[in-house]
């Protein structure tokens, strides 16, 4: 099962209410994926600055700053209940080393704009524990979990990300993800779990990086990626969805001026403004829809 | 009488609608705000007429049978699926499996239906205004599936004994199903069904008729006498 959900807007008008729109829709797809829930949210960028996010767990955020003083430094370090936000000007190689090493974290995603929640429990409580509705952006994507293929951890949780600004959620499952990861792993992708959806994340990673767009990365995808899906993906200035040529796994689109919402099922985007205007769409088998680049 | 879903649990709409008194109630009801709610009027029995003002999710209309239920807006996956009889009208668009398995009873789509239109009907008889997707009519059994746009890959596959009328292109025939000719008879049924669903400007001569070859299946139409 799982559930899906997506929205990006086209304007501003609502920029201030996108954390509000998203929560909505997570909390309406808790009959889909109540093991574990999360979110990405793209907000502005500062120039220079990179944002890492990371699931301290249990170790507490004293103990976290003072491990990484003087060994990062920082802008700003920001806690969200055990999430850390942490804001630096240095090379992400260098700080990503760093983090990778530090045990009993687990970074969930980097980025210029990006900002990745996720925790094992119900959509409501974890909404509730991140205060999701009092975030602002510009997009973001969510993901309640029925967990199938893997374990209910943080590491299980969906969105994925696997490259700066990169973020994934799925609904469905992957047949051939073990040898795509050992093709991936040797191009250098490293991967945290044995999650058939975190391959498919790498997969988009590597292709991004050889200069491919996102809309043809996923046309590529639709040939390599074997097994029943619907993806929704964001980069920092971009948003698709796209669904295997099965199509087993259910979308809906609904666009306005305003913005563009996509989630597994209807009564996640019925709170919506104006949405009973908007127009709405099945995306149809093994066809991509971007926007953004 | 109304029955609003932002007051009322769906359960106890249902419910409502499932256990009308023919002598005291009044026939026609309004559902307002269904926000994308499963199984919104499934398992009626009685001869009454249901408006839903609004998009609804999956198995709407689900084992219908009597009932005359018109949706203002898009259905989710199965609508009308086993429907016994009575009318199911959907002003939308249709997601996946309209029709799915249904007995008796029509089904009109106004919009597109999505893939697997009609999978495995039984006797229903469905009419799209728009388009189908993949795999519509698959093992399909019998009844009439009518799609006034274009059908999508693998048409009918592994069909049994459904007529299906397809006006505009066809991007492929599923295994077994093959092009048949149209005789009067045929042409009178589906001028019939267009009829019904209130599509008289539209010519049963500008549909092509599909079914299957009867190769896949063990059934021989030269034995039929013998069963």
């Amino acid at each position: 099962m799982c559930g899906i959900v997506g929205i990006y807007l086209k304007s501003k008008k609502f920029e201030k209410d996108l954390g509000k729109m998203l929560s909505g829709m997570l909390i309406n797809m808790e009959s889909r994926g109540p093991d574990s829930a999360g979110f990405a949210i793209y907000k502005k960028e500062k120039k220079e600055e990179f944002k890492y996010s990371i699931c301290i767990n249990n170790l507490a955020f004293e103990k976290f700053k003072k491990g990484i003083t003087g060994k990062i430094k920082f802008t700003t370090i920001l806690k969200n209940s055990d999430h850390v936000i942490l804001s630096s000007k240095e090379k992400p190689k260098k700080v990503l080393d760093i983090l990778n090493e530090f045990k009993g974290v687990s970074l969930v995603g980097y980025g210029k704009s990006i900002e990745i929640f996720k925790q094992i429990g119900n959509p409501k409580d974890v909404v509730k524990k991140f205060n999701l509705e009092n975030f602002s952006g510009t997009h973001g994507i969510g993901h309640t979990r029925m967990a199938t293929e893997s374990a209910i951890t943080t590491d299980g949780s969906h969105p994925y990300s696997t490259g700066s600004d990169e973020c994934l959620v799925h609904n469905g499952s992957l047949s051939n993800h073990n040898n795509l990861r050992r093709n991936l792993t040797k191009k250098g992708i490293n991967f945290k779990s044995e999650n058939d959806t975190e391959v498919a994340a790498g997969y988009i990673s590597n292709h991004l990086s050889s200069k491919k767009n996102l809309k043809e990365t996923l046309m590529s995808g639709l040939g390599d990626l074997d097994g029943f899906y619907t993806f929704i993906t964001g980069t920092r200035k971009g948003f698709a969805i796209v669904r295997d040529e099965i199509a087993c796994k259910p979308a809906v689109v609904a666009e306005t001026k305003d913005y563009v919402a996509i989630a597994s099922e209807f009564q996640a985007m019925a709170h919506l403004p104006s949405v009973n205007m908007a127009k709405i769409f099945e995306p149809e088998p093994g066809v991509v829809y971007s926007w953004g680049n | 009488m109304k029955l609003d879903l932002r007051k009322l649990k769906l359960r106890k709409v249902n419910e409502t609608l499932q256990s009308i008194d023919q002598k005291r109630n009044n026939k026609s009801y309004t559902i307002l705000n269904p926000e994308g709610n499963h199984a919104i009027c499934a398992g009626l029995t009685d001869d009454i007429d249901v408006t839903v003002k609004g998009h609804v999710g999956y198995y709407c209309g689900g084992m219908n049978q009597n009932a005359n239920i018109t949706v203002e807006g898009n259905v989710g996956t199965g609508v009308a699926e086993n429907m016994m009889s009575g009318k199911i009208h959907v002003k939308g668009n249709a997601s996946q499996s309209a029709g799915a398995t249904a007995h008796g009873g029509f089904l009109v789509i106004d919009g597109d239906a999505s893939s697997r239109c009609g999978i495995s009907m039984k006797g229903i008889d469905i009419v799209v205004k728009g388009s189908v997707g993949h795999m519509s009519a698959f093992m399909a059994q019998s009844g009439n599936l009518v799609v006034c746009g274009d059908a999508g890959e693998a048409l009918g596959d592994s069909l049994y004994e459904t007529d299906i009328y397809i006006k505009g292109r066809v991007k492929s025939l599923g295994a077994d199903c093959i092009e048949k000719k149209m005789d009067n008879k045929h042409l009178k049924k589906l001028d019939k069904l267009l009829k019904k669903a209130k599509l008289d400007k539209l010519k049963s001569k500008d549909f092509k008729r599909y079914g299957s070859a009867r190769k896949l299946y063990n059934f021989k139409i030269d034995n039929v006498s013998n069963y």
